[in-house]
């Protein structure tokens, strides 16, 4: 199921980074009695855009503030080799982050945001920076508090995209977001930042306008990570088939994860690692492709507010 | 050191009004009124038909006996204090909020994310705003306090020599301007210690306080020296009351403005002082205001400051910003 898993967290690339970037064994947070996260493993290789996918109250920012060395956390982590609740100082220069929109201070102007940075950031790049706000209506004296909400974020992508981090982690940077920004933002993502030696994982609500980015999907629930997997590994193991009022009871009989309707046929979404059915009996029902990653979460995700 | 130039900086950015234009404008409107209190002596010396040049001022006060000539620069001198201490009332309340929103703004606008999204450490972070409190504000408004207080001998210099009166020589042989400067930034060091354990409980209450750090820090503190004062009066407790007020209360809310290190030490060394004039040369001495230093509460104090700006930082790196 995990093809991370494959690979030895121990294990050093040529370029002497850890080929994990985050690892965790039995991670838990509780607040209160509520268990934001319960105890769940997972390993993010490095050179990915993972997206990290749940319903709200999954866990999936406690996740994310527990990588960073934002909150203290139960169990085993590590975020690039170190532990990120008590290294979070030397963690820092690798890894950076946008935990939420329009978090940039509102007396700060464009100019002094940029000047900050470069002195306090040793891999920030003061032309690439220039460079992303080339394309804004952005100007050196603009103050924070003048901005409209997309010109916020076109700072603070602007400012975090200029950062070589070998890490970056992105907790609903597009919310609140006009269409055109969005698309915008994921192109310069993976054409101008990404590259094999950055690990980038996502957040969402909007599952379709990553799925073509992604390399590795994640999926949390009650506080577990309940699917980790390559986009690669998503398309062997889960297929889609529409089937018609003939087949339905063959195609059920085959113990589909999901069933949905469409146009007056059904859908049917097999996991093939844990369904009886193989790929050539389900071929024979109809005609079959990959899932979307959306059709996936509804599916993986059924009863969560039941 | 680099990235502490720059949280300096960063410290000076947002709070540009209150550092430096909030002593200047200060400056600026104390020494208006103190125009428009020439213009209107002036004009009521002249309704009583009074000519300020008949006042031989410069030959008056050499012809005067020392105990007088010394009264006079002891007014120059106190003029100089009392203006730099006006400019040094003004940057006391613009440190009191500083301190309360150091390390409460940015999270309440969250922006405590992006700043913690770079690598700099919190350590690092209160550090820099402990030190914009005590050392860059101070010095800033000292320079603004003593610009202040020149260009108000330089007023009333003017005044005089309108009417033909050289008051600059007299201000200069009798009053001591440049020991005066000298000792105000000589007392630097020790108004920092006093000014400790005010900025590390406002700060600690920045930390701490989900919402309203004001009403936290002063209600606390003055709440505590309520209910001492109760316990006195109805159990008759042995808690001195006098110096909980004195020691805790004000210690945790006014050591950031002027004077606050004047204990009752301080004053203790004039008490059999009777030389007129010379007054205030000898009051506003650095060996008398250094002597404040011989007594273990002003140390314990500041001690108690670093401890909570210690916890304040523990609180910053841990909490939880939802």
């Amino acid at each position: 199921m995990n093809a991370s898993l494959e690979s030895n967290p121990l294990e050093h690339s040529s370029s002497d980074q850890p080929a994990t970037m985050v690892r965790a064994r039995g991670l838990t947070k509780l607040y209160g009695a509520e268990k934001a996260l319960n105890g769940t493993d997972f390993d993010i290789p490095r050179g990915r855009i993972v997206g990290l996918i749940g319903p709200n109250g999954a866990g999936k920012t406690t996740a994310l503030k527990a990588m960073l060395g934002l909150i203290r956390y139960d169990g085993e982590l590590k975020v690039l080799g170190r532990d990120p609740a008590t290294e979070r100082d030397e963690l820092m220069q690798d890894v950076c982050f946008i935990a939420d929109v329009a978090v940039l201070p509102r007396w700060i102007r464009v100019r002094e945001a940029i000047d900050f940075v470069e002195g306090v950031h040793p891999r920030f790049s003061r032309e690439r920076c220039e460079q992303y706000l080339a394309h804004t209506k952005l100007t050196p004296n603009m103050k924070v508090k003048q901005m409209s909400k997309g010109m916020i974020v076109q700072l603070h992508l602007a400012l975090v995209m200029a950062i070589d981090a070998k890490l970056l982690v992105l907790d609903e940077p597009t919310l609140g977001l006009d269409i055109l920004y969005r698309k915008q933002f994921y192109k310069n993502l993976l054409e101008e930042y990404f590259d094999e030696g950055k690990t980038i994982l996502i957040t969402t609500h909007q599952v379709e306008e990553v799925e073509h980015i992604l390399s590795d999907l994640m999926f949390i629930r009650d506080g577990k990570i309940v699917l980790s997997a390559t986009m690669d590994d998503v398309s062997e193991r889960f297929v889609e088939v529409m089937v018609g009022h003939d087949a339905v009871e063959s195609a059920r009989a085959l113990e589909p994860l999901d069933e949905r309707q469409v146009f007056g046929k059904s859908v049917m979404l097999y996991d093939l690692e844990r369904s009886k059915a193989n790929r050539q009996q389900i071929a024979e029902l109809g005609e079959t492709r990959t899932p979307g990653v959306a059709d996936l979460f509804v599916a993986t995700m059924k009863g969560t507010y039941e | 050191m680099n990235t502490m130039k720059w949280l300096l900086k960063r410290e000076y950015w947002e709070h540009r009004g209150g550092f430096f234009w909030a002593p200047i404008i200060g400056g600026g409107i104390f020494l208006l009124l103190n125009l428009m209190g020439i213009i209107a002596g002036q004009l009521a010396a002249g309704r009583a038909n009074i000519k300020v040049g008949m006042f031989k001022l410069d030959s008056m006060l050499n012809g005067m006996d020392a105990q007088a000539q010394a009264m006079f620069g002891s007014g120059v001198d106190l003029t100089m204090y009392s203006t730099t201490m006006f400019v040094g009332v003004i940057t006391g309340f613009v440190l009191f909020f500083y301190c309360l929103g150091a390390l409460y703004d940015d999270r309440r606008d969250r922006s405590v994310l992006f700043w913690k999204s770079l690598p700099v450490s919190d350590r690092d972070t209160v550090i820099s705003k402990v030190i914009t409190a005590l050392v860059v504000v101070p010095l800033i408004s000292l320079a603004a306090g003593i610009i202040t207080a020149l260009l108000q001998l330089a007023m009333i210099g003017i005044f005089f020599a309108f009417h033909g009166i050289n008051a600059f020589g007299a201000m200069l042989s009798f009053g001591h301007p440049f020991r005066t400067i000298l000792t105000m930034f000589g007392a630097l060091p020790v108004t920092m210690l006093v000014a400790l354990p005010t900025v590390g409980w406002l700060m600690l209450c920045s930390a701490w306080a989900k919402g309203k750090p004001f009403l936290w820090a002063v209600g606390i503190p003055i709440g505590a020296g309520i209910i001492v004062n109760i316990m006195d009066l109805m159990q008759r407790l042995a808690i001195p009351d006098v110096s909980f007020w004195r020691d805790v209360v004000f210690r945790s809310l006014f050591g950031i403005f002027p004077g606050a290190w004047m204990d009752d030490g301080f004053f203790s060394q004039f008490k059999d002082m009777d030389d007129g004039g010379q007054m205030v040369v000898n009051i506003v001495s650095l060996d008398k205001i250094y002597a404040v230093l011989a007594s273990p509460t002003p140390w314990i104090a500041a001690a108690i400051g670093v401890a909570m700006l210690v916890v304040a930082t523990r609180l910053r790196r841990w909490r939880d910003e939802g």
